[in-house]
């Protein structure tokens, strides 16, 4: 019976248990941050109840107030968008940036080769986490430099990725059957070889979120984060200041950003799995 | 049940006997520095951490109790004429500098006259009343002023007008002067190390003037860099004082449940530390005094006193600090009433521009007032925006008028003509500096009234002019009042007399000894 290959690739990934736990907890979280604030109108800043009241004791505060008596599930649900969002947004950027970047220096070789690749590797020497501090003190730290800044600082591992496989795929028979029949580099490259890169862009994508969505927390702990947004990373900043009273603060959102981060993993290794065409190969 | 009734005869027993209780001699008292000051002549540094060790090393001519009432330091005895042009200061006879040398009133008139007018801008603005200042003898200093300056009374303290050896910086470069890195003063105790990144170690100055005083024989001022170290470290009992602002607000009642812990918010009279947020009247929607009225009114200040700053200090209800001289009681109210900001707002130009607020950079507890403020705001319908930025983006955001309402708080010293007048009046305008009138008031009426004030040689008269324009000031909101800072001084309950006048640790710890 033959099948789709992506039909394949979904039972691949269906047979990996920890994929499909991965992704049941994503689905929520995004189903979370798509209807949460609709069901939850309420502003996260707005104060609600006294400071530092205990989870379970309220009814109508189930997980309790943090430190001027707002309300944590309220911060949690509003704080689901914006790791998401940054996380998925991000990622996106830093692919835009890495994938053409990866793909022209591979396809091309030579000088742009080496032009691009000691351009990325100077970014590659600087810790991301140390650049992405120095990017925020010097723009205004808004979402929206946030985001691009988070983009400035992972594109580099796309961009080597993407030109380990073009280099490899560049001196395939089909495309030189494809040069030959005339068609331009950017017929070939965007026709051709790219798709044929995709499944390991997409592991590497499903990680990179991950990565955003901690790098985005990190920044919010040291208090670079944009102040007119509550986000995980946010709550646990406000929260580590009161660690020894109020535990709690810092526990609940931790355990929202270690689930997330915990299925985008699973679903990386799934799609690592589902995708990998070797893999692929040994099973058939 | 039988445990408990021994220990309450015996705690019935020390409440009874300990105001009988005799100074004792002996101990070493262990307290923070924050941060580390960049050095110890107050006089050649203002900053905050310098003044609080220099008050243990160096003394002015007078103290200053609770009440600002002046008591004698190096002068024992001084007078004001009836015309209030002439100060009379009689010093201590057998007064010696750490190093031995005789101290004069000659030290005083250089000290004045010729190194803090040049290092010492605060003072120098009370010193354009002065005409002249004299020594008739060793021990007599002579003040004559210009015209009457009622404030002139409250300059005499240590981090104003620190009095400093004549014979060490005469004719020096006084900020190269090596003598800096070893301070010579009068006061209480001498220095005698100071670990950089560590700790500050003075010693009992055994020939002090005072019989009997100092009564500990060494004081270590410990460095530690970071709040919740510093909250350790008393844990611990590496320390046993924590000066008010070392440890974080929230952090206050944990330390409180320990034993033998006790706390007072006495000692910043002199300073009656005040927050306001910078409205900016320059331009905008807070140039509109019903918009102005509207944030006045929207702002829960009981909450953030009680949430954020652990109860301490209280709610503005003036310009004024009510430790400040001439602060009126009877003002018409500035209190919480989101109804009356609402109604305020209507009234207003206001039309849902976004607001940028401005939070002081200095720790947690600020950035929530801040997101309090903010809230407060939008609930009564206002769209603001809070803006991320660190000290140096602070200043200049401030410096530039660069916003629509910023936190800040600034010091009274005492006298509204020496630190109120500063923010409102309209010579005060100038681009460049975030101390100055940033919000950039206008009004040329009260700008008359607090020059008529400053010069009127009657309290009675001062305080006519001052109650009328704590009322005028509360009409035009320029600023809005936050709090009257609290910062509780945290000790050792077997530490006494270690809080006495109106400028607290500043003073130094010359009256504090240990029970052993």
């Amino acid at each position: 019976m033959s099948r789709s290959p992506l039909a394949l690739a979904w039972r691949r990934f269906a047979q990996n248990r920890g994929a499909v736990v991965g992704l049941a907890i994503l689905l929520v979280v995004v189903l979370v941050a798509v209807l949460g604030p609709t069901l939850m109108p309420q502003s996260p800043w707005r104060m609600v109840g006294r400071p530092f009241l205990p989870p379970l004791t309220d009814a109508a505060l189930p997980l309790g107030t943090d430190a001027v008596g707002r309300d944590v599930l309220t911060g949690l649900v509003h704080g689901a968008r914006v790791s998401l969002l940054v996380g998925l947004v991000s990622t996106l950027v830093a692919l835009l940036i890495g994938v053409p970047v990866g793909a022209l220096a591979g396809y091309f070789g030579g000088w742009v080769d080496d032009a691009l690749m000691r351009f990325t590797e100077f970014f590659q020497t600087i810790p991301s986490f140390a650049l992405a501090i120095v990017l925020l003190a010097i723009f205004q730290p808004s979402l929206f430099w946030i985001i691009l800044t988070i983009a400035i600082v992972s594109w580099p591992p796309v961009a080597r990725l993407v030109r380990g496989e073009v280099l490899s795929l560049r001196t395939r028979e089909y495309i030189e059957a494809a040069i030959l029949s005339g068609q331009t580099s950017l017929q070939i490259i965007i026709r051709q070889v790219l798709p044929n890169a995709l499944p390991p862009i997409i592991v590497l994508a499903s990680l990179m979120v991950a990565t955003a969505i901690l790098l985005e927390s990190s920044l919010s702990f040291l208090g670079l984060g944009d102040p007119n947004v509550m986000s995980w990373g946010y709550m646990i900043g406000a929260a580590r200041t009161v660690l020894r009273t109020a535990w709690w603060l810092s526990f609940i959102p931790g355990i929202a950003i270690l689930l997330t981060v915990l299925a985008l993993n699973l679903i990386g290794e799934g799609l690592n799995d589902a995708l990998n065409p070797r893999l692929q190969r040994r099973e058939e | 049940m039988k445990p408990l009734l021994p220990s309450l005869a015996l705690a019935f027993a020390m409440a009874a006997t300990a105001p009988a209780l005799a100074q004792q001699s002996g101990g070493t008292l262990n307290m923070v520095v924050q941060p580390e000051p960049p050095g110890l002549v107050v006089g050649i540094w203002q900053n905050a951490p310098t003044q609080m060790v220099a008050g243990d090393i160096f003394e002015s001519l007078l103290r200053y109790d609770t009440d600002l009432q002046p008591m004698p330091s190096l002068a024992h005895d001084w007078s004001i004429s009836e015309d209030g042009l002439t100060y009379t200061f009689h010093l201590h006879e057998g007064v010696k500098w750490h190093d031995g040398e005789d101290f004069t009133a000659h030290d005083v008139v250089y000290s004045v006259d010729v190194f803090l007018r040049e290092t010492h801008p605060r003072l120098r603005a009370s010193l354009v009343h002065v005409d002249s200042i004299e020594a008739p003898d060793d021990h007599t200093v002579v003040f004559t002023l210009n015209q009457p300056f009622g404030p002139f009374i409250g300059v005499f303290e240590v981090g104003t007008m620190p009095i400093l050896p004549r014979h060490i910086y005469e004719g020096t470069d006084y900020a190269n002067n090596p003598m800096n890195a070893t301070p010579i003063g009068t006061g209480p105790f001498r220095f005698n190390a100071w670990r950089q990144g560590s700790y500050i170690h003075l010693v009992r100055n055994e020939d002090y003037y005072l019989e009997g005083r100092p009564f500990v024989d060494e004081v270590y001022y410990h460095v530690i860099p970071d709040a919740a170290s510093r909250a350790v470290a008393f844990e611990t009992g590496v320390v046993d004082v924590l000066p008010g602002g070392s440890v974080e607000y929230f952090d206050i009642e944990r330390i409180m449940a320990l034993p033998n812990t006790c706390i007072t918010d006495a000692g910043w009279e002199y300073f009656g530390p005040l927050s306001w947020l910078w409205l900016n009247n320059h331009e905008g929607p807070m140039a509109d005094v019903n918009a102005r009225r509207a944030v006045m009114h929207a702002l829960d200040r009981e909450f953030m006193r009680d949430a954020l700053w652990a109860g301490r200090g209280e709610v503005a209800t003036s310009p004024l600090s009510s430790s400040t001289r001439f602060f009126d009681d009877d003002l018409p109210s500035i209190a919480y009433d989101p109804d009356l900001a609402r109604e305020y707002l209507e009234a207003s130009d206001y039309d849902g521009q976004t607001l940028n607020l401005l939070p002081l950079p200095y720790g947690e507890t600020w950035q929530r007032a801040a997101e309090v403020t903010r809230q407060n705001l939008m609930d009564v319908g206002f769209n603001v925006n809070l803006v991320a930025t660190d000290v140096a983006g602070w200043n200049q955001r401030v410096s530039d008028w660069d916003f629509d309402l910023a936190f800040t708080f600034l010091y009274q010293y005492g006298d509204p003509a020496l630190g109120v007048a500063r923010t409102y009046v309209e010579s005060n305008i100038a681009q460049g500096s975030p101390w100055n009138n940033v919000a950039g008031y206008r009004n040329p009426e009260l700008d008359a009234m607090w020059e008529a004030s400053a010069v009127s040689p009657s309290d009675a008269e001062r305080q006519e002019i001052y109650s009328e324009l704590q009322r005028r000031l509360i009409e035009d909101v320029p600023n809005a009042w936050l709090h009257e800072l609290g910062f509780p001084t945290i000790y050792r309950c077997n530490i006494h007399d270690l809080v006495t006048t109106g400028i607290g640790l500043n003073d130094g710890t010359r009256d504090a000894w240990i029970e052993q």
